[in-house]
This record gives structure tokens, sequence and C-alpha cells, in this order.
């Protein structure tokens, strides 16, 4: 089976190879990926929207449709995983459970490690998701390394403390409340007038002018992934590092 | 003026060659532990490669995903499997 | 042989995607152990990711990201920059990667529980009785 798998495999690869020796040369200026839309985006993106990071100009305002659904397709992960394995623990139909080893007292360099990068991570996750305009970063990246710096909190500590300070019914809230701040700041651009997430709405309510609007309006969109993104990672910790009692995880 | 960021092959040419070992290494191990750690050696040997290829929007995204929070949930569900792999 | 070298150089970011991609795929396909399926997914989407950005590279070109002057005037060359569209797809796909594999887990750790084994052929068997 292993070496039949290998053989059609290998026909196959040999196959795309020949086929890819059409396709454009590496690193040419020239290519079609790079003639058609790219060099209008280049060119206009920093008089309309007044972003130097390109890829979030881009991200958050010309495709923010497709960062919206992305923001909940990994909403819809969370519950997912969350409808798959959260259980109480004194309904157990399972056949095998390997015994998992039990943590015994505290650990001392853990947790002094843990007081001091904790604090040093979210505040740059902060700034990462705050100066997505003027290099690299945005939302995602914030809100991963701000959902990071909660389950390094799960696993130097216990998870049940964890649960303590960050607890399920709010972690819910906030993947569902970036969602909504998402889809409300597009629904008040709709409301004034404008296209669905048209942020040169916001020009009227700020008073500033259209491509600051715009800028304004990339940021408060980059907070609310942030948001979903932060919460959605540690809801999926919890959910799988647990296998769903929410009682020991790491 | 910007800095001429010409590529290196020599230098993206090992970075491919240690991803194609990691990735053969990853499928072949029979601990499933280790099984994790070389995929997050695979993601940020990728990460690497992103920056090379000056995309470093995605090389933050990686560095933060792959090698942070998908490697922590493999070994979070690996405390609950076999340990070892028949193959 | 002269010319064999160089249209392996210029086109070398397609072979290094094609080959992870088919290591992935075997991975998935010929491998009994769920893990290793799962493990086959992730090297699998990044060699797409790989061959998507690869795309995007310019020879001579600066990172995506507005160059100023001393006199703060912008940069707006098309040349000057690599090509910030794959870049933003990509980042949309590596998110959503993560919340497939989690869902993956999630399905593995399940069906650890109900079958008692994560190998496929167990699996078959315990389904068979």
């Amino acid at each position: 089976m292993k070496q039949l798998t290998l053989i059609i495999l290998a026909a196959c690869a040999l196959i795309m190879l020949v086929a890819a020796s059409e396709l454009p040369d590496w690193a040419d200026p020239a290519s079609p990926a790079s003639s058609h839309l790219s060099p209008g985006f280049i060119e206009q993106a920093y008089e309309a929207t007044h972003t130097p990071n390109m890829v979030t100009a881009v991200l958050a305002d010309y495709r923010s449709y497709d960062t919206m659904f992305e923001t909940v397709v990994v909403f819809l992960a969370a519950l997912i995983i969350m409808i798959i394995l959260r259980r109480t623990p004194h309904r157990r139909f399972c056949k095998i459970l390997p015994q998992r080893p039990q943590r015994k007292g505290s650990d001392t360099v853990l947790k002094g490690a843990a007081q001091m990068i904790i604090p040093v991570m979210q505040i740059f996750a902060l700034y990462v998701l705050g100066h997505g305009h003027y290099s690299p970063g945005g939302g995602f990246q914030g809100g991963v390394i701000f959902g990071a710096s909660f389950i390094l909190l799960a696993l130097c500590y216990n998870l049940r403390f964890t649960l303590t300070r960050f607890r399920e019914r709010l972690v819910l809230l906030c993947c569902a409340g970036g969602a909504l701040l998402y889809a409300g700041i597009g629904a008040l651009c709709l409301s004034l007038g404008w296209n669905f997430l048209g942020y040169a709405a916001l020009a009227e309510i700020l008073g500033v002018s259209e491509a600051m609007a715009r800028s304004h309006g990339i940021l408060a969109v980059e907070v609310g992934v942030g948001i979903t993104v932060m919460a959605v990672m540690v809801s999926i910790y919890y959910d799988l590092a647990s296998g769903g009692d929410m009682y020991e995880g790491l | 003026m910007t800095w001429d960021a010409s590529l290196l092959w020599q230098f993206d040419l090992l970075i491919l060659l240690m991803m194609v070992i990691c990735a053969v290494a990853a499928l072949s191990l029979k601990d499933l532990v280790s099984c994790a750690v070389v995929t997050g050696a695979y993601s940020f040997l990728i990460c690497l490669m992103w920056t090379a290829m000056l995309a470093v929007d995605v090389a933050f995204t990686e560095a933060a995903v792959g090698a942070g929070i998908s490697t922590v949930l493999i070994l979070g569900t690996a405390q609950y499997i076999k340990r070892r792999s028949k193959d | 042989m002269d010319e064999l070298f160089p249209f392996i150089i210029a086109k070398y970011n397609y072979w290094a995607s094609l080959i992870l991609l088919f290591i992935g795929l075997y991975g998935m396909i010929a491998k009994n152990n769920l893990m290793k399926k799962i493990i086959g997914m992730i090297i699998f989407q990044t060699a797409i990711l790989l061959f998507y950005v690869s795309i995007g590279v310019k020879q001579g070109a600066s990172v995506p990201i507005l160059f100023f002057s001393e006199d703060h005037q912008p940069l707006l060359e098309a040349s000057a920059y690599a090509n910030p569209l794959p870049h933003v797809l990509m980042l949309t796909a590596i998110v959503v990667g993560v919340g497939t594999l989690g869902v993956a887990l999630a399905i593995l750790q399940k069906i650890q529980r109900v079958h008692g084994t994560i190998e496929e052929d167990e699996i078959l068997e315990d389904m068979r009785q």
C-alpha cells in the first residue's frame, strides 16, 4: 500500500514539475501576478488610507469582507471544538484513558518567570496591534500574542488558576464581541449612506478627512479582529489541553 | 534609498533543505512528542524562509501561530493518546 | 548542462514547494496513525502558502511598507516593493489553518475516547465489532 502510494505520488510529482516549468520566472517584476491589481494598490494605498503598511491597508480596507468572514470562521472553529469536547467528568463512556501525570506542588522558577514575562508580552501585543499601520503587525498578530500570554499563564500555574482569571463565559463573550465590533462598524457605515465597510462614512462622525477616517476605520476593525483571535486561542487551549473537563491542562 | 535585498540563493537553498529534512523527520519519527517538536522547528524554518522572501507580516503571523500555538495544541493533545505510534 | 543550471535556479521556489506538497500528501494518505496524518496536513498547508508567497517576490525590491525619504516624500514606485496581495491572502490562510488544526485535534481526541486507539487499522477493526 505504501509503495503503491509512493509510486503514484512520484508520477504525479513528475507531471507537476514538468508543468511548473511553464510558470513565470521567480522574482520577475513583470510577471502577471504583479502587473494587474497590485501596482494600483501600491501606488494609491497611501493617499487613500494614510497607512504606510500596504498589507494592513489591503487586508482591512480593500479586502475587508475576507477578513470579516475569516474572523467569523475562526470564531466558529472555537465553538465547534467546544461542542465536540466539552463534557462534565462524571459522564465518561471512554474505553481507555491513559493516566495523566498529576502535578505536585508548585514550581518557583516557572512562576517567577511567568510573573516577569506575561505583563511584557501583553504590552507587546497591544503595541503590535496599535502599530499595524506603520510596521509589520496588525490585529491577528497582536491577538495571537495576547492569547499566548494566557496560555503561558496556564502552563506555568494551573488551568484552574487561569480559569479564575479569565472565565469561560468572558472568553466566549470576547470571541463574539470582536466579530460583532467588526460587523457593527460595517453596519454603521451602511447606516450613514455609504457601502458596507466603506470607512469614509466615519469622516462625518469623527470630523476628519476621508483618508484619516479610513485609517481610523482600519484601526477599529483590527481591534475587533484582535479581541476575537485572542479569545479563540484561549478557548481552543482550554478545551484541547484539558480534554473538556476544564480541570487540569498540560 | 531602499536597500538592495538581493536574495542569496545559497541561503535559501540551505533553509529549504533543512525544511525538507524536518518534514520527512516529522513524518517518520515514532515518538509523537518528538514529532510535535520537529513540527515546531519546521514552522520556525518556514518563518525564516518568508523573511528572506520579504513577506514580513506573514513571517510574524507564522512565528506566532505556527511555532507558538500549533506546537502547544499538538502537545496538549498528545497527553491523551498513546505516545508511541506504530509507523 | 550549461542552460540546465540557470533553469533550475530560476524556478526553484516551485520545485521546493512541490516537493513539500508531495511529502505532506504522502503523509496524509499513506500513514496509519491519525496524528501523522494531521502533521501531513500541516506540511501540505505550509507548502501551498510557500508557493503563493513566492509568486509575489520581485528582484531588488523591499518590504511592502512605504518608504519615506528625508523630506517626508513617499516613494511610490511599484517595482520597489514586493507584491502585497499574496501576503494578504496567506495571512487569512494561516489563521484559518490553525482553526482547522484545532478542530482536527478535537476530533482525534473524541476518536481516542470512543475507540480507544488512533491507529487506522485498529479503528476499523473496532468498528466492525
